[in-house]
């Protein structure tokens, strides 16, 4: 058997309703103490894979949408089978593609991490390549009058210009990447999908760990939206007398 | 082994076709009936905004918001909250589905060329006539591009209720000692499969419109 399906609650994160605080026993929203008590061996090393799991996913993503773009910016004519292609891997769910890959990439962090991939390149493959060819005719045409070689033009002009459209799809993959990883926890205990996949395996569904690990998920990605708005603004200085 | 899995996964399809019929039937009752009640409520918004040219904030805000939402966790604490249900679950899905519809409609509106919507009103066009017969069909396909975007999202959403108990899919690819490995790769083919049709028929939608509408030199 290759194991497939939802993977058994990993950690020690069974709560004892019978011996816990009354909090816990009443199953409240959120109860601090199971947070505080639970931070170091659940929580914790969630957030640490999460992350870990999204940088390596937007790096590749990002790597591979790049030299794509690359590419079509090059041979325009690959424009739209690359969109195409990237378009119709967003089609396929994140489920069915964390599920397909497992008898093929195994109970991995790379069956997580394929899927992600693939989402990323539906964002970043577009708004890289719109950034390239959004340049104005008249700034490459200043850049030619100047003397700029071709590869010049390319690395002082479009790409410096290119950097907010850039950037803007990088912020929107990192979030996308970050809400949907959870759904990897359908097949590896991994990143903060684990705790909320064995809240809610629990029969009463529980709800400190639910909210705990959840609220998790989404102060990570404001978090990262905030770090690469504000990378934005560091690349690009000349934007900023407006 | 491996090809041996997905030729199981395969001929699970045909020898369960009836109760995949069936589950498929209740993922897309679930997933159809949420996208139709977000259309109808975030369509007028979005329009009516982008035609406004006001509200991009809540335009993007919602679109952003849509995005770093973990729709399992979401999923869970409706159920947490009221419990396994039909109508609990589309409200979720509804909530998931509202802003990619809101933003695109108001990004197709908003972006339809100023100078056309003013020799609309010069030729004498209410307000409502600008929007339903100027700026509506020209900013069809990124509205359409919206819906396809809320449509897959919804389907793969929707197996994920089933996983919490919402029936659907989602049940059999939760339950892999009932259903074993090639079950569970069957469901999961049978939903990809659905998501691309779904996608590939609007997406047909949304090319007939872009043609219909792009100027001729």
């Amino acid at each position: 058997m290759t194991g497939l399906g939802l993977a058994d609650g990993g950690g020690p994160v069974i709560p004892n309703f019978g011996h816990g605080t009354a909090c816990l026993r009443h199953n409240h929203w959120f109860c601090p103490s199971w947070v505080h008590e639970h931070w170091g061996d659940i929580l914790q090393p969630a957030l640490v894979q999460h992350i870990y799991l999204t940088l390596i996913s937007v790096s590749i993503g990002f790597a591979i949408s790049f030299a794509l773009a690359l590419i079509a910016f090059r041979f325009g004519f690959l424009g739209p089978p690359l969109g195409a292609m990237s378009d119709i891997l967003y089609c396929l769910p994140s489920i069915s593609l964390f599920l397909l890959l497992v008898p093929v990439t195994g109970l991995s962090v790379t069956t997580l991490v394929i899927p992600l991939v693939a989402y990323t390149l539906f964002v970043l493959y577009p708004n890289i390549l719109a950034g390239l060819r959004g340049v104005p005719p008249e700034v490459l045409e200043s850049a030619r009058g100047m003397g700029f070689t071709r590869l010049q033009t390319f690395w002082r002009v479009e790409l410096p210009l290119a950097v907010p459209a850039i950037m803007a799809g990088l912020r929107v993959a990192t979030v996308a990447t970050i809400s949907i990883a959870t759904i990897a926890a359908i097949v590896l205990y991994y990143g903060l999908g684990g705790p909320i996949f064995d809240a809610i395996n629990h029969p009463d569904i529980f709800r400190t760990e639910l909210v705990a690990a959840g609220g998790l998920t989404i102060l990570l990605a404001l978090t990262a939206d905030t770090l690469l708005a504000l990378l934005q603004r560091a690349l690009t200085p000349w934007s900023r007398q407006r | 082994m491996l090809a041996s899995l997905f030729v199981d996964a395969l001929q699970f399809i045909p020898d369960h076709a009836a109760l995949l019929l069936q589950k498929a039937a209740e993922t897309a009752e679930l997933a159809f009936t949420a996208l139709g009640i977000a259309i109808l409520i975030a369509m007028p918004i979005g329009l009516w905004l982008g035609h406004r040219h006001r509200g991009l904030f809540l335009a993007l805000g919602a679109s952003s918001l849509g995005r770093a939402l973990p729709s399992i966790a979401l999923i869970g604490i409706f159920i947490a909250w009221l419990g396994v249900g039909f109508w609990n679950n589309t409200v979720v899905l509804v909530i998931l589905a509202i802003p990619p519809i809101l933003t695109n409609a108001y990004i197709g509106v908003d972006g339809v060329d100023r100078d056309v919507v003013e020799a609309a009103r010069g030729m004498g066009l209410n307000e409502r006539q600008i929007l339903t017969g100027v700026e509506l069909p020209l900013g069809l396909p990124l509205l359409l591009a919206g819906v396809r975007i809320a449509a897959v999202f919804v389907i793969a959403t929707a197996t994920i209720a089933g996983l919490a108990g919402g029936g659907g899919l989602g049940e059999i690819m939760e339950n892999p000692t009932a259903y074993n490995d090639s079950g569970v790769l069957a469901a999961a083919l049978c939903v990809a499969a659905m998501a691309l049709a779904t996608a590939f028929v609007l997406s047909l939608g949304q090319r007939a419109a872009s043609r219909r509408m792009a100027p001729r030199a």
